[in-house]
């Protein structure tokens, strides 16, 4: 009976109640659609990184003023236990021609045999030893049309493309999309350098990556900062809450509507309940006691949220399809199970906004006086 | 035979600015199980106020109101509100059914407050319907698709829901017609016949004919008592 009359009280004033729904509808669209937002952003990043967790990164220390590592250096690091490869790359930025065309490319100098662990290739092969050839990124590739057997001029040395790498993505420590891959005997006669810029260090068990670093820094780093170690597991943590605030930040924006959504249900059961003031003292008259009347408004507010949070709910699928696709142009994240909590968050908030709203109105029928509100008209 | 209703100096005051109005002074009154009484005066005798104070719809500011041997004052909302559910059935002079509920809906609302079981409901009501000469026919429709003289057997039907003690009715002839007026007279006095206790307020000397005692009231006293 309650729910009848709800339904029916609702009913008689459809397109307030609509205009009500429309209001939790996009409060909760708002925080879904932003929460996957932010949960799709985080979940890219991780694939990214996600795979490169028992890596370490080894820097020169600048702030020390290292500005490379030595082959001295090197040869003590990979001795270190634990250690299941040490990659030392040479890393430039430079203008490349190819067929006369001028464009800027990352350059790294890297041992062939080293390519395999942190480089996919696509087509052809990677370099071997002490190669005169290079190996070229996807997006470069694509952009210039090079194939393998093409060439690429750096520093006016000619060099044969005979490998092409698949797609990386954006990367850490190397980035190899738009960049050309040389020999490090040839970088180092183009850019006149012994050392390395940096040491990919892969650790054999991720549960060891602290104690490697530790081992790392024990051995070089005891008077002053030699090296710098970035475990790239720290890296993902850092990035864990950095789009753990983001997606905090955009969900408080679509709270914000839902504050909105709020306030009008509280502005609509407030005007319910002024003009159903005769219909409250009547009932109070024939012994509808303070909760019965408060439970009959409550249960009008819980049907406006519930049914805004569902109508919301189905559309912030639709409203995260479109964010995503235009802001990461990738929708493989929506049906995520973590995005799907988002949708149930934000419609959890809606319903939640429904009764906040209704609290207030309700609590006021409630306790009026069964004589007044008999006599108001 | 025991007091349905008592009061004992009973006065309502009501204070404007500086100034005492006396709704109700020093009233006693006792009203019998059984009994159908007429409460009649012009309007600000303080008529109404006393089917206020009877109805648990307000307190006295002196005096004991007794329902049924409960003394209502000091009581709060919620006590009074239990009162109202399961002693008293009011009958408005203005029908006062709730405009979202069928007629039937109407008759079982006081039920559903008092916690009869919803498998009950349906026949009792259709029971009261039968009761205040209403067909079945008309338990699905609303306040709006119902004359007025049905509106108010709906009302009567609804005042009597709960098995009252005591039948309150301000006006119920109203907002009606001579002839449906009559016929709605005729309901409470059968209704008081088969043993109920009917308090009614009206200005219309007529309807007196149809009440065991009357109560005459003038500025807030009673002026004369006819049995």
């Amino acid at each position: 009976m309650y729910l009848k009359l709800a339904r029916r009280n609702l009913e008689r004033h459809t397109f307030r109640t609509i205009l009500a729904i429309i209001g939790i509808v996009i409060g909760v669209m708002a925080i879904s659609s932003l929460g996957i937002l932010g949960n799709s952003l985080r979940l890219t990043a991780h694939e990214f990184i996600g795979d490169i967790g028992n890596e370490l990164l080894v820097f020169p220390g600048y702030e020390s003023g290292e500005t490379e590592i030595t082959e001295k250096q090197y040869e003590e690091m990979r001795r270190i236990t634990g250690i299941e490869h040490a990659i030392p790359v040479s890393s430039e930025g430079d203008a490349i021609d190819i067929r006369k065309e001028s464009t800027y490319a990352g350059i790294y100098g890297m041992h062939g045999d080293d390519m395999q662990h942190i480089l996919e290739i696509e087509k052809g092969h990677f370099l071997r030893g002490d190669s005169d050839n290079c190996v070229v990124g996807s997006r470069l590739a694509d952009g210039y049309d090079l194939r393998v057997g093409s060439k690429v001029t750096i520093k006016d040395t000619d060099f044969k493309v005979v490998g092409i790498l698949a797609e990386q993505g954006s990367g850490v420590g190397v980035s190899a999309d738009q960049a050309v891959i040389i020999s490090h005997r040839m970088f180092s006669k183009l850019y006149d350098t012994d050392g390395y810029d940096q040491v990919i260090v892969q650790v054999r068990n991720i549960e060891e990556v602290e104690a490697v670093k530790a081992a790392i820094e024990n051995r070089f780093n005891r008077r002053e900062e030699v090296v710098t170690v970035m475990a790239m597991n720290m890296v993902l943590e850092g990035a864990n809450e950095f789009f753990g605030y983001i997606s905090k930040f955009l969900m408080g924006i679509g709270a914000i509507s839902l504050v909105v959504a709020g306030v009008s249900i509280l502005n609509v059961m407030l005007m319910s309940t002024m003009e159903r003031t005769k219909e409250i003292g009547i009932m109070k008259a024939i012994g509808a006691s303070k909760k019965e009347i408060m439970l009959m408004f409550l249960l009008e507010t819980v049907i406006l949220g519930v049914f805004g949070s569902l109508i919301g709910g189905v559309l912030s699928f639709a409203g995260g399809f479109i964010i995503n696709s235009i802001i990461l142009k990738d929708i493989s994240y929506l049906f995520a199970p973590s995005s799907l909590l988002y949708i149930v968050l934000g419609m959890g908030f809606g319903v939640f906004t429904g009764l906040l709203g209704g609290l207030y109105p309700a609590w006021k029928a409630s306790r009026l006086k069964p004589l007044d509100a008999l006599r108001y008209e | 035979m025991s007091a349905v209703v008592e009061l004992r100096d009973v006065s309502k005051i009501y204070t404007l600015g500086s100034n005492k109005i006396y709704a109700l002074d020093n009233v006693n009154l006792s009203i019998q199980k059984g009994e159908f009484i007429s409460v009649m005066g012009p309007s600000g005798s303080g008529k109404s106020t006393l089917l206020n104070l009877v109805g648990c719809l307000d307190l006295p500011t002196g005096g004991t109101v007794l329902i049924d041997g409960i003394d209502t004052s000091g009581l709060d909302d919620d006590r009074l509100t239990m009162i109202r559910r399961d002693k008293i059935g009011f009958i408005f002079q203005q029908f006062n059914l709730i405009p979202t509920l069928t007629a039937i809906e109407n008759v079982e609302m006081p039920m559903i407050f008092g916690r009869v079981p919803a498998n009950r409901l349906r026949g009792k009501a259709l029971h009261l319907f039968e009761m205040v000469g209403l067909e079945a026919m008309y338990a699905d429709h609303r306040q709006n698709e119902l004359s007025g003289g049905q509106q108010q057997r709906v009302a009567v039907a609804r005042a009597l829901a709960n098995d009252p003690t005591l039948i309150l009715a301000d006006e119920p002839t109203g907002n009606l017609d001579t002839k449906t007026g009559i016929a709605i007279m005729n309901l409470l006095s059968e209704l008081n016949e088969r043993g109920a206790t009917i308090v009614m307020v009206t200005h219309d000397p007529r309807l007196s004919t149809y009440a065991d005692k009357t109560v005459e009231m003038i500025d807030g006293r009673i002026d004369r008592r006819i049995d």
